[in-house]
């Protein structure tokens, strides 16, 4: 019996939970004798917003590139907005959108064209004036006739945050998104998340390394290490859990190998 | 683009949007126009005194005027038709925009497509003044070959669409540590298909590789028709059923590779 057929065999979160914005069942990702990511399952409801934390080679953006369909699972199943990913992609991309620092957005065109190019691939309706209010949003209208390799890290950075955005998207998919800003700028970014969260009642999986960022943010937060799975929980209680004031210490109980024995002692 | 599926919904709308979006980068650059025009002229020029010198030497070529010329232009057509499909392709990767693209509701074949119309746009701003450049400088009109110009311009394109998706496929499953086989793979065709001699020239045994490209039917259709004076449309025919072999093959091919750049993991790195 395959790795898949196991997996198909027994009750699944994602027949569970039909009306999750995404449910990760059984998750299995191999690179030849490397396993990134190792038999994770988790399900998000709409309209929260998860952490997904964990230190390099945690598995964290192969876990975010299944849920995209940008990399195919060994086994296990992704089904994003009720739909099977990547069998049923066609239904969801255009309902999703991500940022991350692994892409970049076309250097030579200016930010406006650049939005008016992937306007049109997502089909934006009234899309002129969808860009003017991301423009003024997100506080591009001084620079939205300028060339996108000639903008500042922090410019880039609400540049592509505007094209994550440019379809409202009911999932939004972040890694690192404010890596590179100023603590300003990354604030700034942090409230313009939330805001649209509440307001389009969005769903937001947040890689990240900001600790800070996380327990602000999140109402969640998904622990990776080596691949699995290592908590799962509200970040007031991972940190109740392992007896420690904030995120980054449980980040580095975890990834130091000092987990079980905090969360034994906070016992 | 991880629907992998051929033909179901496919938009014009974003077949469209690709478009304008190569558009805005040509405009922005007058290096990449420049470029366009550059080399296709360098070569007229190179060929055409090379056929003029030739044909006051040589009672053969004086009679089969434009056989040299000609073949210049239509190389041209299939060589630069391949970079103009690839080198929009690359522009993708070099720009880090394809995971952009690939988590977009754009398809695999609209992604194609639009490649398709690029490399028709790049043609025509380099080949229409190289064949103006061929007129005024040597009295070679290509346009004066009427409707077979235009069977031998559909066989030519859909050759270098062929290995213009192969390559690009190539380049998405390994990276740009593959880009160079975009330059060059077309050039591996050029003795076979026979550009500038016959294929009788060729040794028996390789005569049948060459007949199995389909350029060569071009080739050899444009030299019957200017030495002879006859179409050949059996020539023409038998060209465009293999192309329509080697075109589905192409689509397959990349399909194949994008699924297994899809398990390796290779669209997140996309580099060497």
């Amino acid at each position: 019996m395959t790795e898949n057929d196991k997996a198909s065999s027994r009750p699944t979160v994602a027949d569970r939970s039909p009306s999750a914005a995404i449910a990760v069942d059984h998750l299995v990702k191999v690179y030849k004798q490397t396993r990134a990511v190792d038999d994770i399952s988790f399900t998000l409801p709409r309209g929260s917003i998860t952490g997904l934390l964990g230190g390099n080679g945690a598995g964290k953006t192969t876990t975010i590139a299944m849920i995209m369909g940008l990399v195919l699972p060994t086994s296990g199943r992704v089904q994003v907005l009720g739909h099977r990913m990547p069998e049923e992609s066609a239904a969801v991309l255009g309902r999703m959108n991500f940022e991350s620092p692994y892409v970049d957005m076309p250097m030579r065109l200016t930010v406006r064209q650049n939005l008016t190019v992937f306007g049109k691939l997502y089909a934006v309706k009234n899309l002129s004036d969808r860009i003017a209010k991301l423009a003024a949003d997100l506080d591009l209208t001084d620079f939205i006739d300028r060339a996108n390799g000639k903008l500042s890290a922090g410019q880039k950075t609400r540049v592509a945050l505007a094209k994550a955005l440019i379809n409202q998207p009911e999932l939004l998919l972040l890694d690192e998104p404010t890596a590179s800003l100023d603590p300003d700028t990354a604030d700034w970014v942090r409230a313009h998340l939330e805001r649209y969260r509440r307001d389009n009642d969005a769903t937001i999986l947040l890689a990240s390394h900001n600790m800070l960022e996380v327990e602000r943010l999140c109402d969640r937060v998904i622990i990776m290490k080596r691949g699995r799975i290592e908590d799962d929980d509200a970040p007031e209680a991972i940190m109740a859990r392992y007896n420690r004031t904030t995120l980054e210490e449980v980040f580095l109980d975890v990834a130091r190998g000092r987990a079980n024995g905090t969360k034994e002692a906070a016992r | 683009m991880t629907d992998l599926s051929l033909h179901r919904g496919i938009s014009l709308h974003r077949i469209g949007a690709m478009i304008l979006r190569y558009w805005y980068l040509l405009l922005s650059s007058w290096p990449r126009l420049l470029e366009l025009l550059y080399w296709p002229a360098l070569q007229v020029i190179t060929w055409g005194f090379l056929q003029l010198y030739i044909a006051e030497n040589a009672s053969f070529f004086a009679r089969a005027g434009g056989t040299l010329i000609g073949a210049v232009i239509l190389w041209d057509i299939l060589f630069r038709g391949q970079l103009g499909f690839s080198i929009s392709f690359l522009e993708e990767m070099w720009a880090r925009n394809l995971g952009n693209l690939m988590m977009s509701p754009l398809k695999p074949i609209e992604f194609l497509l639009s490649l398709m119309v690029m490399s028709l746009i790049r043609l025509a701003i380099g080949v229409i003044p190289m064949t103006l450049l061929a007129l005024f400088l040597f009295h070679f009109n290509v346009y004066a070959l009427g409707l077979p110009l235009i069977a031998f311009f559909c066989n030519l394109i859909f050759t270098s669409w062929s290995v213009g998706i192969f390559v690009s496929g190539l380049v998405l499953r390994n990276g740009l540590g593959a880009e160079s086989i975009v330059w060059t793979l077309m050039f591996a065709i050029l003795p076979l298909a026979c550009v500038y001699y016959p294929v009788s020239v060729l040794p028996v045994w390789l005569q049948y590789v060459a007949w199995a490209l389909p350029p060569t039917y071009a080739f050899e259709g444009m030299r019957a028709l200017l030495i002879e004076h006859t179409f050949r449309t059996d020539l023409m025919l038998q060209a465009l059923a293999i192309n329509a072999l080697l075109l589905a093959a192409s689509f397959w091919a990349f399909l194949a590779l994008l699924r297994s750049a899809r398990e390796h993991g290779s669209l997140l790195s996309g580099g060497e």
